[in-house]
């Protein structure tokens, strides 16, 4: 019988040592100077266009300069930057929204989407009225969630809980229907009663699914957040952007923007971080380029 | 059904039928009913919520006068022409530009970390930058579609490519195929499977991106009436001009116009890609 | 298990399968799967089915393990019945488990816990109490190392003999195999086919084996029944008389070649008419 365990486990080759070697032959590849190139083609090109020769319209835009002057600025000419707490102020009022509406949705989401895809007869008593309100783009929501839900925090946590909860729901059915039907007779056979199949089996099985659909539904939030934010909101960073565009303060549009790209980018890695700790047989799977 | 199976269906009982309240379709009808039944009591009664918007028989009433309007369906005109044109303007730049990067090597390790960064930028946050830069509000609106459905549409295209199977390429090559072949003959017909379905999830994305567009930076329809400018501008206009039950029929109108293109979409997609239907 | 327990195991797990018919519907139209099939399986006997892709077999499998029903007949296990007239549809249960074609390991679960799996969700025996049996049974099957490791970090040949101790930690009266081995290489195979035997001659379960590969049918099993194409039922019934214990040394026996050459033609002519049928796998 073979006896050629592949070291696959941790402990044969550090970590440390791995990733060391990774990022020594991403190095000696072509790939991390291009990269560069295409950055600095990138931003040359907005430096250049913006503020050296002011081409055309490019002339109203801010340019990286004054971008970045303006951020890193101790004392900002239009009172915003890395060292005045108003930007922090927004910062947190945006992701603490998504926050908000990423747990409701993924509370609700998951179980929902679990017995969409566990039971036909849920299915095709909820799924119709799921499926037809879907179309309905969540931004079209704006008014009438203003005037169904009072104050100002509710609406915009509802748009984008909505939106968030859209995305995981289908993303969790889709991954009740992907286990392959071996699986539950598997442990049909095995003795397991139907709540355990639907925990030992179903759950663990969608979780891929799962996982790929909160982090769908994290970028869904924050792009219905920001979006509620421009149209309704009182701080945030939606409304930063917004605001500063009447206000005619340019270079904070750019500063607001970049924030919510970091912010949103930060909140789908630890999405996906989370995912891979809690399927670690999958990393392993992969790392070995899949099942043989 | 041969004799033999018949005779076998004779000696087992009747296997029973799925009875009227398990068909699907009236499963569904019921459901429906009962989600418009329930808006309907709750709104009658004010409750929290739900309640408090317009109930459905107050929205069928403010939508039927307006199906004369010729405002109304100029709405409808604009906002699927926007959709349509930033659509359109997505595909064209977006396929070309993924097959590039899933094709070359270089083309990708330059482009592909410019395009990741930007992407987390939702697009409508683009809306005040786009409106500075381009001239017109047209543009802008345009603008901000197409970075909507771009990316998606651009993804997918990559994402397609990449899952060409290689032997078609070592089969196409064994036989001769020159390079342009390959890419007809292979390339497109592989990668449009993805495509279709980046456009589908695209589209969701575009009317979401024009409806919010439309209502933040005002439409500027020219007509006259009360509903011009686009869908997205008609909600918000009888938003503020208080007439609640219209917000509604704005919404299921944005909703039939979504759902008619997505199965527009689809439509087209089964036409062009008739092998995948012979699973 | 010592000898007087492998005897009384010995006499458990005779299934009797009655006149089954089984029809589906497809998209043409209904489709009989099986014909009027009738078979007797001996208690601790292997019986190998062999037949074109697509004939039926696995039909017959999955109406004996519980997966569907049946349209006619009936099948009894021990005299009880599992399908038949009042009850088209048996219950999956651990007295027939099934090792499956492209395996079944659950993937989110290491190895010793996919094998404890059955006991524990039974609740026949602790967390605890049902590994330390799975670690016996495991080194009995030579698999000694990769407890800790998922599935998808081992090969394929070690994943069927996990899926297998798996299915015999339920002290199952049947083993249920549908082309266990099909996804194999040629070489891993033949190690597979002497571990199977090995783990037979320990545990003396029923073993009702799928295959189409004639020679491993001829290698591994008592009887060999032929099936015929769609729809399935057994052409012809033979007695592999080769005395077990058996090694690979018997695929160059001249016995062997002697039962190859009688069921050949059988097996070739049933090939021949669902090649063109043009048999989809079912």
């Amino acid at each position: 019988m073979s006896n050629v365990k592949q070291s696959a486990s941790a402990g044969e080759i550090g970590a440390w040592e791995l990733l060391t070697y990774r990022v020594g032959k991403w190095l000696k590849s072509p790939t991390p100077y291009l990269m560069l190139v295409g950055f600095a083609l990138f931003f040359g090109a907005w430096y250049l266009l913006s503020e050296v020769f002011r081409f055309w319209r490019f002339a109203s835009l801010p340019g990286p300069k004054a971008v970045l002057t303006e951020w890193f600025n101790p004392n900002p000419v239009y009172g915003m930057s890395l060292y005045t707490p108003d930007y922090y102020i927004h910062i947190w009022s945006s992701m603490r929204r998504v926050l908000y509406a990423f747990i409701i949705s993924t509370g609700l989401g998951v179980p929902f989407g679990l017995f969409l895809g566990w039971s036909k007869n849920f299915r095709e008593f909820t799924f119709p009225v799921f499926e037809t309100l879907r179309p309905i783009p969540v931004l079209a929501w704006v008014p009438l969630a203003i005037v169904m839900f009072k104050g100002d925090e509710t609406p915009v946590i509802f748009l984008t809980t909505l939106a968030s909860f859209y995305a995981t729901a289908l993303n969790t059915m889709l991954g009740v229907q992907s286990i392959d039907v071996s699986y539950p007779r598997a442990a049909a056979c095995l003795g397991a009663s139907k709540w355990q199949i639907f925990r030992h089996i179903i759950i663990p099985g969608a979780l891929p699914f799962i996982f790929t659909g909160l982090q769908i539904s994290v970028g869904v939030a924050w792009f219905s957040l920001v979006a509620a934010e421009m149209v309704s909101g009182e701080y945030g960073l939606g409304y930063l952007i917004l605001a500063s565009y009447v206000n005619v303060q340019y270079p904070i549009i750019i500063i607001g923007m970049i924030s919510v790209g970091i912010v949103g980018y930060a909140s789908s890695a630890l999405v996906r971080m989370a995912g891979d700790y809690m399927m670690q047989w999958r990393v392993r799977e992969l790392a070995l380029g899949g099942a043989r | 059904m041969s004799a033999v199976a018949a005779d076998s269906m004779r000696r087992l009982p009747k296997r029973k039928g799925p009875g009227f309240f398990g068909n699907v379709a009236v499963r569904a009808v019921i459901s429906l009913a009962v989600f418009i039944a329930f808006w309907e009591i709750a709104s009658r009664l004010k409750w929290p919520w739900i309640g408090q918007a317009p109930a459905p028989s107050v929205v069928l009433d403010a939508w039927i006068p307006l199906l004369t309007d010729k405002g109304y369906w100029y709405s409808w005109v604009q906002s699927s022409r926007r959709v349509l044109s930033g659509f359109i303007a997505a595909m064209i730049i977006g396929i070309p530009l993924g097959l590039a990067m899933a094709t070359s090597r270089i083309f990708n390790d330059i482009t592909f970390p410019v395009f990741e960064i930007l992407r987390p930028i939702p697009p409508l946050a683009w809306v005040p930058a786009a409106i500075i830069f381009w001239p017109t509000q047209e543009l802008s609106i345009g603008f901000v579609i197409f970075l909507g459905a771009i990316y998606t549409i651009m993804l997918n295209v990559i994402g397609g490519a990449r899952s060409i199977d290689i032997r078609f390429f070592q089969a196409a090559r064994s036989m001769g195929s020159s390079n342009w072949d390959i890419f007809r003959r292979i390339i497109l017909p592989g990668v449009l499977p993805s495509i279709i379905v980046g456009c589908e999830v695209g589209i969701g994305i575009t009317w979401n991106v024009v409806v919010a567009a439309e209502m933040i930076s005002g439409g500027g329809g020219a007509i006259q009436s009360r509903a011009g400018g686009g869908l997205g501008f008609f909600i918000w206009n009888t938003y503020i001009g208080g007439s609640y039950p219209l917000i509604v029929v704005g919404m299921i109108s944005i909703g039939v116009a979504g759902w008619i293109s997505s199965a527009i979409i689809r439509r087209l997609g089964i036409a062009v890609t008739p092998w995948l239907r012979l699973r | 298990m010592n000898a007087p327990a492998a005897q009384a195991a010995a006499s458990k797990g005779a299934i009797r399968i009655q006149n089954v018919d089984k029809v589906y519907d497809a998209k043409e139209g209904p489709v009989q799967a099986v014909s009027d099939c009738t078979l007797d399986i001996r208690a601790g006997e292997i019986c190998m089915i062999v037949g074109p892709s697509g004939c039926g077999k696995t039909t017959l499998l999955n109406a004996i393990a519980g997966f569907h029903d049946i349209t006619g007949g009936s099948i009894h296990l021990d005299g009880e019945m599992l399908c038949g007239p009042e009850r088209p549809k048996a219950e999956p249960g651990p007295d027939r488990v099934v090792v499956f074609q492209n395996g079944a390991l659950f993937p989110w679960k290491t190895n010793l816990e996919n094998v404890a799996f059955g006991p524990v969700v039974q609740g026949k025996m602790t967390r605890s109490q049902a590994e330390q049996k799975a670690r016996g049974m495991m080194a009995d099957a030579g698999l000694i190392g990769v407890e800790h490791n998922y599935p998808g970090e081992v090969s394929s040949g070690m994943r069927r003999r996990v899926e297998i101790v798996r299915a015999l930690m339920n002290d199952p009266k049947v083993l249920l195999l549908d082309e266990p081995f099909r996804a194999l290489d040629q070489l891993t195979k033949s190690v597979m086919h002497e571990a199977l035997l090995e783990i037979y001659y320990r545990n003396k379960v029923t073993i009702f084996f799928i295959t189409h590969d004639l020679e491993e049918a001829i290698f591994l099993g008592h009887r060999v029944a032929i099936m015929t194409t769609r729809p399935c039922k057994p052409k012809k019934i033979l007695e592999v008389d080769i005395p077990h214990p058996r090694d690979y040394s018997v695929l160059t026996s001249p016995r062997f070649r002697e039962l190859m050459e009688e069921t050949v033609s059988a097996v070739h002519e049933e090939a021949v008419k669902a090649f063109e049928a043009g048999e989809k796998e079912m």
